[in-house]
């Protein structure tokens, strides 16, 4: 039985409106040729490919259902009160194979001693086997290092298998859309490069696809018999939590700029254009919205949230729903935050704008007002726009660790990289160290960030009006 | 321009109210003072006695804007809405919900926040500006492609991963100062370095990629191509027109947060205990102290608003062909 939260319903209209963006962009030559040189640049595709991953299983979780209960004795069917994600059901070895504490990565003991019965009824104090983990070596001690790398290698080749049938699809794809041999187009990949214009950089696309699949299949073989990250204090696979953590990050990433855009550029432009009342208006509804710092905003916000949730603790029927809530409250008041930003700084651009010559020269033409905003300044702006939309996402993404640590962020209940962090945080002085939940979100989220910040340099070189060059062709 | 400065400060009163009133709707409307003592008295089973003991003792036992009962002036003074907005407006902040005086506790708290935030925000703006300039100096060469690639993988790195990575290597590693706590006087130095070294490397990345577009803007520019036609060496067009022209928008950037300096940062100062305005507000946010946050909440912004007369201001001395009249 398929639950809808509310941040699932909004990730699809995102999702929507970025196929209707790509649709409409399609039909119009001036948007292809900045995309068309996004297309054409390597680390863009490279990193493009990573986000796709992160999106896909943000995308996979965001799909939420009750399970059906395996009762055959009934004959009405029973959904359990459980609430499920498609991802949950894909990563099922994982999410149920819970450890009784922390152990390390690779651990086929536990991280801490404890009283053990021996066969021979004696009792001794020492670091019990795990449950799961390395559960089918005899002796872990010797079994271990040449058990990893023979699965390592099964999982490495299983993934370039994959890789090779996705690639040959790929080149297969490719030579039908061209109308080009097979053979020609398998040696311009190899060669890393085109003949054909529209020059995307196929064997580029197709390393990073070959690394991450490698990657992916090398870990879930692996995670089958070890938990390669590690568990967590209540034994909770991290591998899994890592992988729960990526939609709310890219939630609260994508959300937000949504929730703000369409005010910030409307306001933006029209405060620096009109100037006069106009201006002052809006300058006061931003300014008093921006002078409230913005922790403290987020602060006072999610408390009188808190208070709301507890007084009303039987509006929300799950825990996954309150939590939802809360999220989805976040997004809005950061929304809130970053629009008056974007806001700031178009008004400032489009202050120096409007004394530029063609803008008085448009006016003197007699151009109307909104034109003038629609045709000389908006494209001016918009490379301030789409800088601002995907570094803003890296930005949040980031925010969202630190309100974690405040105690204001998403729900403690929720998966997230910022709830991870702050667990661990709190086990540093551990000895010996627990390091790998923190390693876990680190690479999670430098992986998701550091491929946001490259993709958005790229949008930018190609966005820029005063960097762009149109291709002579 | 002395017009304008009073004309400015004119605006910011509206504003002031403005805040007043959201942080009010925020705090008493949203949730009633009754659902605020249910939360902090526990959760459910709990009779009306004791909320009302707890609203009377923090001054909540009033009507929210109209007091009915009371006689003539005291109807609109003897509300909620008076006692704590307009005396929040006049900086009487009154007593936090644990009974402590709020303006006493941040007079005595804004002094070591500033102990961090000052140094660190000098000697980062040195030491970014200098970065910055020396990217856009060699642009287009290793220096400055592996400049950027670091500045994009330092700026993809969560702070917090600073802290706790600055905290264990500097100080469990090498041992080479505390890693928290504060003191007075001289001895704090070694208490505020690593807060200012980590803040300092936590801010590379994006400050040093964003000055360096902006020299690269300025470097692009055709008083800088004038420049250099007419001659003068590459060291004077660097200081005389691109750093300078580059410092604009760098240094209205920063005049910005100056006030906000003595607020602190919330994450630092709970991290390395510094007993400052930041690690005040966190506290009141665990022991939801509605009043603290309330206070806070309006201090920092009217810090913002002085920062943004002051930025104003100095738009028009740095850049004359703003016109702000």
């Amino acid at each position: 039985m398929p639950v809808i939260f509310i941040t699932d319903a909004l990730i699809f209209v995102l999702v929507f409106m970025v196929c209707l963006f790509i649709w409409y962009s399609r039909r119009h030559e001036h948007l292809c040729i900045p995309w068309r040189q996004v297309g054409e640049n390597p680390l863009a595709m490279a990193t493009s490919v990573v986000l796709l991953f992160y999106i896909a299983a943000g995308l996979l979780d965001s799909i939420h259902f009750h399970p059906r209960l395996d009762d055959e004795n009934q004959e009405e069917i029973k959904y359990s009160t459980n609430i499920l994600s498609v991802l949950d059901v894909l990563t099922e070895k994982l999410r149920s194979r819970v450890e009784k504490t922390y152990s390390a990565p690779f651990a086929t003991h536990a991280y801490a001693k404890e009283m053990i019965d021996q066969p021979d009824g004696t009792r001794i104090r020492d670091y019990p086997r795990l449950n799961y983990g390395g559960s089918h070596l005899n002796d872990p001690d010797k079994d271990i290092v040449p058990d990893i790398l023979t699965k390592t290698i099964i999982g490495i080749v299983m993934g370039i298998m994959i890789w090779l049938v996705l690639s040959a699809m790929i080149i297969f794809s490719l030579s039908r859309i061209r109308r080009s041999d097979i053979k020609t187009e398998f040696r311009c990949i190899i060669r890393g490069r085109d003949q054909i214009p529209g020059k995307i950089p196929w064997h580029v696309i197709l390393i990073t696809l070959g690394c991450i699949i490698i990657g992916i299949t090398t870990l879930v073989y692996l995670s089958g018999f070890y938990h390669v990250l590690g568990t967590d204090k209540v034994g909770q696979d991290v591998l899994y939590q890592s992988l729960k953590s990526v939609r709310t990050g890219l939630l609260i990433g994508t959300l937000t700029t949504l929730i703000m855009l369409p005010f910030a550029i409307a306001l933006g432009i029209m405060a620096g254009y009109f100037s006069g009342w106009i201006d002052d208006v809006i300058q006061y509804l931003y300014t008093t919205l921006n002078s409230i710092p913005g922790v403290l905003l987020i602060a006072a916000a999610i408390l009188m949230l808190e208070v709301y949730m507890t007084n009303h603790a039987g509006d929300f029927t799950s825990i996954e729903q309150r939590a939802d809530m809360r999220l989805l409250f976040l997004c809005m008041i950061l929304g809130i935050m970053s629009w008056t930003g974007l806001c700031r700084l178009l008004r400032g651009e489009t202050l120096k704008l409007r004394e530029i010559d063609y803008v008085q020269a448009a006016r003197a033409f007699g151009t109307g007002h909104i034109t003038i905003m629609l045709r000389h300044i908006l494209p001016n702006v918009m490379h301030i726009v789409m800088i601002s939309i995907v570094l803003d996402f890296s930005g949040l993404v980031l925010v969202e660790a630190v309100l974690a640590y405040i105690s204001i962020g998403v729900d403690p209940t929720m998966a997230s990289w910022g709830n991870m962090i702050n667990s661990a945080r709190l086990e540093m002085a551990r000895e010996p160290i627990v390091w790998w939940s923190l390693s876990a979100a680190f690479m999670f989220m430098l992986g998701l960030v550091l491929s946001a910040n490259l993709f958005a340099d790229a949008v930018r070189d190609a966005f820029d009006p005063r960097i762009r060059t149109i291709p002579a062709s | 321009m002395i017009n304008y400065v009073i004309r400015r400060i004119a605006y910011a009163l509206p504003i002031l109210i403005g805040i007043n009133i959201i942080t009010f709707v925020l705090f008493f409307v949203v949730n009633t003072p009754d659902d605020m003592a249910r939360m902090q008295l526990g959760q459910k089973r709990i009779t009306q006695e004791a909320i009302d003991k707890w609203k009377s003792e923090r001054g909540y036992d009033k009507p929210v804007l109209w007091n009915s009962q009371a006689s003539a002036g005291q109807k609109i003074s003897d509300t909620i809405f008076f006692q704590n907005s307009i005396k929040l407006f006049l900086f009487d902040f009154g007593q936090s919900d644990s009974g402590r005086d709020i303006g006493y506790d941040i007079r005595q708290r804004m002094w070591p926040s500033l102990a961090i935030t000052f140094p660190s925000l000098i000697l980062g703006l040195i030491s970014y500006i200098t970065f910055a300039l020396t990217l856009a100096f060699f642009r287009g060469s290793y220096i400055d492609v592996w400049g950027v690639v670091m500045c994009v993988i330092m700026m993809s790195i969560s702070s917090m991963f600073y802290i706790i990575g600055g905290q264990f290597v500097i100080g469990k590693l090498f041992n080479l100062v505390p890693i928290s706590g504060y003191d007075t006087g001289f001895d704090a130095i070694k208490f505020v370095a690593l807060p200012v070294i980590v803040g300092l490397i936590g801010g590379i990345g994006s400050s040093t990629r964003w000055y360096r577009t902006i020299f690269l803007e300025e470097m692009n520019k055709d008083f800088v191509r004038t420049a250099r036609a007419k001659g003068l060496s590459e060291k004077t067009v660097l200081y005389r027109h691109v750093l300078r022209n580059g410092l604009i928008p760098i240094l209205t950037g920063v005049v910005v947060v100056l006030p906000l300096l003595f607020i602190g940062s919330l994450v630092t100062e709970s991290f390395f205990a510094v007993p400052g305005l930041g690690s005040y507000t966190i506290d009141a946010i665990s022991n939801q102290d509605f009043a603290i946050v309330r206070s806070m909440v309006y201090l920092g912004s009217v810090l913002y608003i002085i920062g943004l007369i002051l930025t104003d201001i100095s738009y028009t001395i740095a850049d004359p062909r703003i016109r702000l009249e």
